[in-house]
C-alpha cells in the first residue's frame, strides 16, 4: 500500500508539472497579451507597453521564465525585474503581477475562507443527501421516496447560480432571514459571527448537492438492501437498524465515495459562485479575479490547487476504497 | 402485512419457548397451516404459495422439491419472516415451537430469526458480505442473541468453524469470505447458522452452487450437525439425490402447491403424482441400467400470474387422457390419500390408478432394473433406490485447503 500511494504521487507530480506547462503555454502563445491589461487603454504606446513587459518580468524568453518559476516550488526565490523586487520564500508560485506579493501568501490568507465554505458545505450536502436518499431507499415505491425523487430532480434542474442568488435576494435582503453573508474567522471575530456570516452559503450548498447524493445513495441502496448478504443478516435476527446501517449503507457507500471525493477537491479549490455571490474572499474569487486581470502567477496558481486537491482526493478515494472493501487490492 | 384469516391470540412476547425434544409434546416443532402468500409483482399480483400445509418435527428432516417459481423458496422465507412485510399478504398459520409468528412484529420474529429457525442460502459467496471477517459475521449471529462480549463472541465464532471442519479455526476466523474456497464458504454459513442453536434449520438449495464432490460432504456435515443439535431441517431443492440421502419426509410443490406429500421412501418408490414422475425421470443415475433413459419434464412451469385453470401441471402432463372428461381443465384435485397410503403419503391428481401406471409405464423406462422390487415391494430399506450414489467418505477426498 505505501508503495502504491508512493507511486500515485510521483504520477500526480508529474501531472501538476504538465498543468503548469500547459497553462504557461496558454498563456504565452495564446492570444492574450496580459501586459495590456495593465497598459491604461488611453494612453498606451509602445514605449509604456514595453517598459509594462520588462516591469513584469514577460519580455525574456518563455522557457527561461518557466524554470525560473519552477525553481520557486523547490527552493525560495528573490524576485527581481523592473520595479519588483519581491523576496518570495518556499513554496514560491510567483508573485501577483496586481498585487506584487508572493502568490502563496496571498492565496494562503484567503484559504480559511474558502475551506470553511467546502466543510461546512460538504457537511450539509453529505448529511441531507445520505439521510434522505436512504430514507427513499428503504420506503421504495411510496409517496414519500416519489417526493424525494422528484424534489432533488426539480432542485437538480435549477441553475446553481439562480438558486444561490435567489436564497440570498429573498432571505438575507428580502426577508433577513439571514444575516448579512461573508467570511469572518471564528478565532478573532467569534464563532456566531463566523457561523452567521456561512450559514447560507452552507445551507445553498447543503441543498444544490444533497440532490445527486440522494438519488445516488437512494439506488445504491435499494441494490445494497436487495444483496443476499442483507437477507443473511436479517435472518440472523438483527435488528433493522443494524441491518440497515451496518450491512447495506457499507456497501451503499462506495459510489458515494468516489463522487465525494471529487465534489469535495472541485469545492476545496474555491467554488467562483459560492463566493462571487455570498461575498466571500476566498480562493475561487481570488482566481475570477486573476483571470480578468490576466495575473499569470495567480492563475497558474490556483489552476494548480485545482489540480492538486482533485489528485489528492483521488489518491485517497481509492484508499479509502481498500478500507471499505477488502477485497479491492492496491497495486 | 394484510393478515386474512382470524387474529392470532398473542401469546408472552419475546423468546418461543423452549422446545422440548419429542418427549411431553406430539406437535411437530413447525407446523405450517393452510399458508397463502400473494405479493404485487411489476405484471401484476402474484399468488407464490397456495393453501399449503406441512410440518417437521425435531430431529427430522423434510425436502420441499420443485421447480424454480414453484414456491418452495417463498414459503420458507415466510416462515422466516424475511419476506417484505407491507407488500406481502399472507394467511394461514406458522407455528413455530407451538407459537404462532405469522403477522409478529418485525421486532418480535427478529428474536425468532437465527436463534429458533435458522436459515443457509444456495450461493455463500452472496449470501456472506464481502466487507467483513467470517469470524465477525458469526460473531454478530450469536451476540444478537446473546449479551456476551465480543471476544466471548469471538471464541465461540472459532469454536463454531472448527465444529464445521474448517481447518485451522484460529486463523481462519480473521479471514474475508472471499479468501475462503466454495465449500469452506457454505460450511462459514452453516456455523453462522448453527450458532444459536436453532431448533429448525431451513437450508435453501444449500449444494446448488457447489462441486459435486463438495455437495456430498456439505450433505454429510449438516447429517452429522443434525444429530448433534436435534434439530429440525428444511431442505429446499430441485435435486431428488438430495433429498433421497437427507429427507425423511418430501414435499413436492407445483405452481405455490403440494402435489404429493409423504415419507421419502414413499415418494421415491410409490410416486403417484406425473410430475413427482417427470422429476424422478429426468434425474440422471450413473449405477442405472444403461438400457434407463432420462426423459425431461416438457414444457415450462406455469406463469403465476396466470396459473393454468384446473390442475396446475395439466398442460404439460402426459397423463391426461387416462382421466374420464376434462376434469383436470376444469377442477383442481384435492390432496387425497394414496393407493400407497403408508406414511401419511397424499398425492393432488384426478388418475383414478396411479400406481399402475408408474409400474407398467414409467419405472421400466427408467430404471427397470427395479420393476420387480418396487412392485412386490420388496426394496431394501438401506439401499434407498439407486438414485443416488452414496457420498464419498472425507476420507477418500482430498481436504479442502
Amino acid at each position: 500500500m505505501f508503495g502504491y500511494i508512493v507511486r500515485r504521487l510521483i504520477a500526480g507530480v508529474l501531472v501538476v508539472i504538465a498543468v503548469t506547462m500547459i497553462v504557461f503555454a496558454i498563456f504565452f502563445y495564446g492570444p492574450n497579451d496580459p501586459a495590456l491589461a495593465y497598459c491604461p487603454e488611453s494612453k498606451c504606446t509602445q514605449a509604456r507597453l514595453d517598459n509594462i513587459r520588462h516591469n513584469l518580468g514577460l519580455d525574456r524568453p518563455a522557457p527561461q521564465q518557466y524554470v525560473e518559476y519552477m525553481s520557486g516550488y523547490v527552493k525560495g526565490r528573490h524576485i527581481e525585474s523592473g520595479a519588483i523586487s519581491v523576496d518570495c520564500s518556499w513554496p514560491c508560485l510567483g508573485v501577483s503581477f496586481k498585487y506584487r506579493v508572493p502568490v502563496f501568501d496571498y492565496l494562503w490568507q484567503r484559504a480559511p475562507a474558502t475551506f470553511a465554505v467546502a466543510i461546512g458545505g460538504a457537511i450539509c450536502f453529505l448529511t441531507l443527501g445520505l439521510s434522505s436518499g436512504i430514507f427513499a431507499a428503504r420506503r421504495r415505491g411510496t409517496l414519500a421516496d416519489k417526493g424525494i425523487v422528484s424534489a432533488s430532480l426539480f432542485i437538480n434542474a435549477i441553475p446553481y447560480y439562480l438558486l444561490a442568488l435567489l436564497a440570498y435576494l429573498y432571505l438575507v435582503q428580502g426577508l433577513g432571514l439571514f444575516p448579512e453573508t461573508g467570511y469572518h474567522s471564528p478565532f478573532t471575530e467569534g464563532v456566531p459571527a463566523f457561523v452567521g456570516g456561512l450559514a447560507l452559503p452552507w445551507l445553498v450548498l447543503g441543498i444544490a448537492y444533497c440532490t445527486q447524493y440522494a438519488r445516488f445513495s437512494r439506488g445504491a441502496m435499494v441494490d445494497a438492501l436487495n444483496e443476499d448478504y442483507v437477507r443473511t443478516a436479517r435472518a440472523k435476527g438483527l435488528a433493522e437498524r443494524t441491518v440497515t446501517r451496518r450491512h447495506a449503507l457499507r456497501a451503499a457507500i462506495v459510489p458515494v465515495v468516489t463522487i465525494f471525493g471529487l465534489d469535495f477537491a472541485y469545492l476545496l479549490a474555491g467554488t467562483v459562485f459560492t463566493e462571487k455571490i455570498f461575498g466571500i474572499q476566498g480562493i475561487g474569487l481570488a482566481g475570477l479575479d486573476a483571470v480578468q486581470r490576466t495575473d499569470l502567477p495567480m492563475i497558474s496558481a490556483t489552476v494548480l490547487l485545482g489540480a492538486v486537491f482533485i489528485i489528492v482526493a483521488n489518491i485517497v478515494v481509492d484508499i479509502l476504497y481498500s478500507v471499505i472493501d477488502p477485497r479491492v487490492r492496491l497495486s | 402485512m394484510t393478515q386474512t384469516n382470524e387474529p392470532v391470540p398473542q401469546r408472552e412476547a419475546g423468546y418461543v419457548s423452549e422446545p422440548t425434544d419429542g418427549a411431553g409434546t406430539d406437535a411437530p416443532f413447525l407446523v405450517v397451516e393452510d399458508l397463502t402468500v400473494r405479493f404485487p409483482t411489476a405484471d401484476g399480483m402474484v399468488q407464490a404459495v397456495s393453501d399449503l400445509s406441512y410440518s417437521v418435527a425435531q430431529g427430522k428432516t423434510l425436502g420441499i422439491v420443485g421447480e424454480s417459481g414453484s414456491g418452495k423458496s417463498v414459503s420458507s422465507l415466510a416462515v422466516m419472516g424475511l419476506h417484505d412485510a407491507k407488500r406481502t399478504q399472507m394467511s394461514g398459520s406458522i407455528r413455530v415451537g407451538g407459537k404462532e409468528v405469522l403477522g409478529l412484529s418485525n421486532d418480535k420474529m427478529r428474536r425468532i430469526r437465527g436463534r429458533e429457525v435458522a436459515m443457509i442460502f444456495q450461493d455463500p459467496l452472496t449470501a456472506l458480505h464481502p466487507f467483513y471477517k467470517v469470524g465477525v459475521q458469526i460473531s454478530e449471529a450469536y451476540q444478537a442473541h446473546h449479551d456476551v462480549s465480543r471476544s466471548k463472541a469471538r471464541t465461540k465464532a472459532i469454536e463454531m468453524l472448527d465444529r464445521v471442519g474448517i481447518p485451522q479455526a484460529r486463523t481462519r476466523v480473521d479471514d474475508y469470505p472471499h479468501q475462503f474456497s466454495g465449500g469452506m464458504r457454505q460450511r462459514a454459513m452453516i456455523a453462522m447458522a448453527l450458532v444459536n442453536d436453532p431448533s429448525l434449520l431451513i437450508a435453501d438449495e444449500p449444494t446448488t452452487a457447489l462441486d459435486v464432490t463438495v455437495q456430498a460432504q456439505i450433505l454429510d456435515l449438516l447429517q452429522e450437525l443434525q444429530k448433534d443439535f436435534n434439530s429440525a431441517i428444511i431442505i429446499i431443492t430441485h435435486d431428488l439425490g438430495v433429498v433421497a440421502e437427507m429427507a425423511d419426509e418430501v414435499m413436492v410443490m407445483y405452481a405455490g402447491r403440494a402435489v404429493e406429500y409423504g415419507t421419502t421412501r414413499q415418494i421415491l418408490t410409490h410416486p403417484e403424482m406425473p410430475y413427482t414422475w417427470g422429476l424422478l425421470s429426468s434425474v440422471p443415475d450413473v449405477t442405472a441400467d444403461p438400457e434407463a433413459r432420462l426423459i425431461p419434464i416438457k414444457g415450462n412451469p406455469p406463469s403465476l400470474l396466470k396459473p393454468p385453470s384446473g390442475c396446475a401441471f395439466h398442460p404439460r402432463c402426459p397423463h391426461m387422457d387416462k382421466v374420464p372428461g376434462d376434469l383436470c381443465q376444469t377442477t383442481l384435485p384435492d390432496l387425497t390419500v394414496a393407493q400407497h397410503a403408508e406414511g401419511g403419503h397424499v398425492k393432488r391428481c384426478h388418475l383414478p390408478d396411479p400406481s399402475a401406471i408408474y409400474e407398467q409405464e414409467i419405472l421400466p423406462e427408467i430404471a427397470p432394473d427395479l420393476v420387480e422390487l418396487v412392485v412386490n415391494d420388496e426394496l431394501p430399506a438401506e439401499t434407498g433406490t439407486g438414485l443416488v450414489e452414496d457420498s464419498p467418505s472425507d476420507v477418500v477426498l482430498p481436504k479442502e485447503r
